[in-house]
């Protein structure tokens, strides 16, 4: 075993509780912003520093992330009036919130900022498509991409595919199974009115939607649109003045990875995925196990990517994964609800910064747009899940995002509700 | 430096920089119908794809070797809606993830030379839906070469005729 496999139990918790997201914000889910990266990525962190009661001189850090596909922290920064004492955008998709709130704790504690912007925007339907399709199908191939585009494998789907089907060829996974992540989810985005669909589907819907690429039916996979989404995250004594309740980060990973991130297939058994070395990281940094979760926000791109990793991270047996996504544990009123808010799969797609703001929300105990509102302001969650009602899970404490950049990449985070 | 190959392959672009030595290497072989990859001269074994040190013990020099093309599919996928307007002509079209019989199981059992290509006929056109069809995991295939321009092929598969195949090779169930 090699060194960075040993993992001294005693560390990790030095952070622990110490830093929140303490605001969160988007805009509309669109096809057809009708607006720039830009424009969208400073509405965004306007609403998120004005659901924190932030103003621009409380703001003193930016992070973003992207795919040569948005604009920079130096134009959002500008056009909020806020004067950095750190930024950085870096390149990367789906496993890049939770890593990047790592880095704003670890840049605070250093001393070198106070408080955090971190924002995804993107025109993922109207500019660059995320499914691949446009200017980035027709683009010159060049080096790495040699072994890969060449042979018509580019689109995310296309290249995790080999890993779904081993998955089924290894473990009887059926699917039948998987199908219900997308009932699930789209169970849950029925009850989100800023869901991109919101129509409940069946799991004969799932599997008799076209084929995309095999195992992934249309309704297996998540939907492209235009977004930008913002959170804020800053220490947990500044966190006491400012307007929510915190959810306190309990633990973070960012980027672990398979042996072999270059093209993981060369390495390891191909249907086990990052979360089979980033859990017991995750676990040890944010001293709970999987069983004291209440809610989960696994990444949804595709119907499989959310089952692999709830197994992998071992919220189930290894090989168990399609049975715990449809046994009815995933879905509202299940034992560990997964995207309340719909997810990728219907609500839009944000390259994960959305189920991390889903969870903040629930943590919050204000996932809920439909509840009557009470005396003190607040709705009076009727814990009633069917359509068009309720989506807040009764008493969360703890949430786990499980975030995805490709099998054989992933980032996670565990937060509990402050006080 | 070399000249960049500039060559046209469904309606892509395919380019090797003339500053990417490693690269062009592995295609000067593939453009000979030679299939050859970087042997690490330290730990003695075999990678996949090219790449500018051994991913296995991170040795820096490497010598180019004849590696056989016979082996087994690993994994795949099977594309009916192609993204690459150009493919949308083969749907549906095969990618396969091949476990060569050469290193096969090293450096541990869950590891081999995983090759990526596509399902194509013996003179290295993607293969037609019928072939496609009897194709699945544990498949056992050999290595072809469609030719892209001058100086310049890419690595495919095709059944191997004269190897023995499973009787019914895992296929995606619900056909």
């Amino acid at each position: 075993m090699a060194r960075i496999d040993q993992l001294d139990p005693e560390l990790g918790a030095s952070l622990r509780e110490k830093y929140a997201i303490v605001g969160v914000g988007e805009t509309e889910y669109l096809r057809g912003s009708g607006t720039t990266v830009r424009a969208m990525a400073v509405n965004a962190v306007r609403n998120a520093m004005a659901d924190a009661g932030l103003g621009p001189g409380d703001v003193d850090g930016m992070l973003s992330y992207q795919g040569a596909d948005s604009t920079l922290s130096t134009f959002v920064s500008a056009d909020l009036g806020i004067r950095l004492n750190f930024y950085m955008d870096v390149m990367g998709g789906g496993s890049s919130t939770e890593a990047l709130t790592g880095i704003a704790m670890g840049v605070i504690e250093a001393g070198m900022c106070e408080t955090v912007a971190i924002y995804r925007s993107m025109n993922g339907h109207s500019q660059t498509r995320i499914g691949g399709t446009g200017a980035r199908a027709v683009a010159p191939v060049v080096g790495e991409f040699l072994h890969e585009r060449s042979y018509g494998w580019q689109s995310a789907g296309q290249k995790f595919a080999p890993t779904f089907l081993r998955h089924m060829y290894d473990y009887g996974t059926t699917p039948e199974q998987v199908a219900h992540v997308k009932v699930a989810h789209s169970h849950h985005a029925s009850n989100n009115p800023k869901a991109y669909y919101k129509n409940r589907v069946t799991v004969e819907d799932v599997v008799n939607s076209r084929m995309i690429c095999k195992p992934l039916h249309l309704l297996d996979c998540c939907v492209e649109t235009d977004n930008a989404t913002a959170i804020i995250v800053t220490s947990a004594d500044r966190a006491k003045d400012l307007r929510q309740i915190p959810a306190l980060i309990r633990g973070v990973v960012g980027r672990v990875s398979k042996p072999r991130a270059d093209l993981h297939y060369q390495a390891g058994p191909i249907s086990t995925v990052a979360g089979h070395y980033a859990g017991p990281r995750l676990w040890r940094n944010a001293g709970v196990g999987p069983d004291e979760v209440d809610v989960t926000g696994s990444y949804d791109a595709f119907t499989f990517t959310t089952m692999l990793q709830l197994e992998d991270y071992g919220f189930c047996k290894k090989g168990e994964g399609g049975d715990y996504v449809s046994n009815g544990t995933t879905f509202l009123g299940g034992r560990r609800p997964n995207n309340t808010s719909g997810g990728h799969l219907c609500e839009g797609y944000t390259h994960g910064i959305a189920m991390v703001v889903e969870n903040v929300r629930q943590l919050r105990h204000e996932a809920d747009d439909s509840c009557p509102i009470g005396p003190d302001g607040k709705r009076q969650h009727t814990h009633d899940h069917s359509e068009g009602g309720c989506r807040q899970v009764k008493d969360v404490e703890i949430s786990a995002n499980l975030g995805w950049a490709t099998p054989g990449t992933g980032s996670a985070m565990v937060m509990r509700r402050g006080v | 430096m070399s000249d960049t190959i500039n060559a046209e392959y469904l309606g892509m672009n395919l380019q090797v920089d003339g500053l990417d030595n490693s690269n062009l290497a592995y295609f000067k072989h593939c453009a000979e119908h030679r299939f050859h990859l970087q042997k690490c001269d330290d730990c003695g074994l075999i990678r996949y794809p090219v790449a500018e040190g051994c991913s296995w013990c991170g040795g820096g020099k490497a010598t180019w070797t004849a590696v056989d093309g016979k082996g087994e599919v690993h994994s795949y996928t099977e594309i009916h809606h192609a993204i690459q307007p150009a493919f949308k002509a083969y749907t549906p079209y095969m990618v396969l993830v091949v476990d060569l019989d050469t290193q096969k199981g090293a450096p541990t059992e869950h590891e081999a030379l995983r090759i990526i290509a596509n399902l194509v006929t013996a003179d290295g056109v993607l293969a037609p839906p019928d072939v496609v069809a009897g194709v699945g995991i544990g498949s056992r295939v050999r290595m072809v070469f469609t030719d892209i321009a001058d100086g310049m092929a890419i690595p495919q598969f095709t059944v191997d005729e004269d190897a023995e195949q499973p009787s019914a090779p895992w296929r995606y169930p619900a056909e």
